[in-house]
């Protein structure tokens, strides 16, 4: 792995980025969007729409970075240009982390402009520190974008990487305390979402929300989630092969 | 003279289908080589084994004295896919200056290798909004840029203007003066006089490699065209199907 090339790849795709302004509306103003439905729809339930919102701000960002990762990488592969690129001095964690430096940067974005719209317009109410808000989002973000990198070996088409949303995204949001606490399920679904990292940054984020200072459980489940980070990553360079058949 | 490839005994399956029977050559260096052959006839198989992405069954392929696919030599060969793989969401100029950082280059050297193939107007606009021909022009442009020692391109004048394609043959033999060593892939046999030698390839088996005023002379026809027919009647003849 080399730095300027890591540096390179990163700054490359958010070039391209750029270029698709379409996108970068959407990356920013969706989940805006969808905190006010969420405002209008808990208008009278007072800290229900606390807690969701708080949580969604953690679930959007894992969701859209998941999938435009996996768009991405996966037209990598199919316009050969990640063939090309495994015939270059680049290596393969220079790739992988240009993705997540890019789209983790592209996430920040995306989590200060709603967490700052769930605060100051929609009247978000924690005890704990926006900043931390905001750091678990991009942390959440880099796991959509790592789980998307590793996904994207297993879909040929754009067709095929879409439908991994429901099966690894799905389940997640399912399980991760948000529509049933975690404390409530029966053992085997506790299991489940304890394997799940979403489950982590949903515990960390409803920290935040109770707690004036950083608590030792949010950064054990803010460590679980950058391990499981490292994890994707790891299995995402494993399905990078040089040489193919 | 010294050899830039040395392929022996190459075996490449893929699927169950065998793709290449054996194939044994050398390329010499500071040379254009053609690679000649019908579509289907394992040209890009060839060409995948040389640049080290094609897993192989058999057989060795030696590239500037290293195996093929070595670390070493992702500095010095510059590849260039069939379908032009280039970011079209990028300006020509975004991607080859991406390019020129993966070889640790600056925008001098990206710029200069855009001029090369004729794409000097074209250097801001979108990838995706070029024609076929500048698109895989963009495409070798990457390649081109740090002077690698061996060029590999894959069918890169498919859809050029007839002006151009002859500019990039004489770009081609430019590169190679100055000692690079290009192995260029074609279906078209116009372009086979163009190369200083040749390799023809046929349902996965080399039926000639020679230069053209050779291949010419045993064939006994000055028509390349007709050359490889009588090569491929002599073939059939020599092992019946």
């Amino acid at each position: 792995m080399k730095l300027g090339i890591t540096f390179a790849t990163a700054g490359r795709i958010l070039r391209q980025l750029r270029h698709d302004r379409r996108t970068v509306a959407l990356l920013v103003a969706v989940p805006t969007l969808l905190l006010t439905l969420l405002y209008f729809m808990y208008e009278n339930a007072g800290p229900t729409f606390d807690r969701i919102a708080l949580i969604m701000l953690g679930v959007f960002p894992f969701v859209t970075m998941f999938l435009v990762t996996s768009i991405a990488m996966l037209r990598e592969r199919t316009t050969g240009t990640l063939e090309r690129l495994l015939t270059t001095p680049l290596g393969k964690l220079d790739l992988l982390f240009g993705y997540g430096i890019a789209f983790g940067l592209a996430a920040a974005v995306q989590g200060a402009v709603a967490v700052g719209a769930a605060y100051w317009l929609l009247g978000l109410d924690t005890v704990g520190n926006t900043g931390l808000v905001v750091l678990i989002a991009v942390v959440n973000a880099i796991l959509g974008v790592a789980l998307g990198l590793f996904c994207s070996a297993f879909a040929r088409t754009e067709f095929q990487a879409v439908q991994f949303l429901p099966v690894v995204v799905v389940p997640q949001l399912l399980l991760c305390g948000l529509f049933v606490p975690r404390g409530q399920m029966s053992g085997w679904l506790q299991a489940a979402s304890d394997v799940m990292p979403l489950s982590y940054a949903v515990e960390a984020l409803a920290q935040v929300g109770a707690h004036a200072d950083p608590t030792t459980t949010m950064w054990r489940d803010l460590t679980i989630v950058a391990s499981a980070v490292i994890i994707a990553l790891i299995l995402a360079a494993a399905t990078l092969r040089r040489r193919t058949p | 003279m010294e050899s830039a490839i040395e392929v022996r005994d190459l075996v490449v399956e893929r699927g169950k289908r065998r793709v290449l029977h054996g194939i044994s050559c050398a390329i010499p260096a500071g040379s254009v080589t053609g690679l000649l052959g019908p579509s289907g006839s394992g040209k890009t198989t060839l060409i995948r084994a040389i640049v080290g992405v094609q897993i192989v069954k058999s057989g060795t392929v030696t590239v500037l004295g290293r195996p093929a696919g070595t670390a070493a030599l992702r500095r010095t060969v510059g590849y260039v896919t069939q379908a032009p793989s280039v970011y079209a969401d990028l300006s020509v100029r975004e991607n080859a200056r991406y390019f020129a950082s993966l070889y640790g280059l600056g925008a001098a050297d990206a710029d200069q290798a855009i001029s090369d193939v004729g794409l000097a107007d074209a250097t801001g606009q979108l990838v995706g909004n070029l024609s076929d021909g500048q698109r895989s022009r963009a495409s070798l442009a990457c390649a081109m840029i740090g002077r690698p020692g061996l060029l590999v391109l894959d069918e890169p004048t498919v859809g050029q203007d007839p002006v151009l394609r002859a500019d990039l043959w004489a770009k081609f033999h430019a590169l190679a003066d100055q000692g690079t060593t290009l192995l260029v892939s074609s279906h078209v046999m116009d372009e086979a006089g163009r190369c200083d030698r040749l390799l023809l390839l046929r349902e996965g088996r080399l039926i000639g490699d020679d230069t053209p005023a050779v291949i010419r002379a045993t064939a006994g026809t000055d028509d390349l065209e007709e050359a490889f027919l009588r090569l491929i009647r002599e073939q059939e003849q020599a092992v019946p199907a």
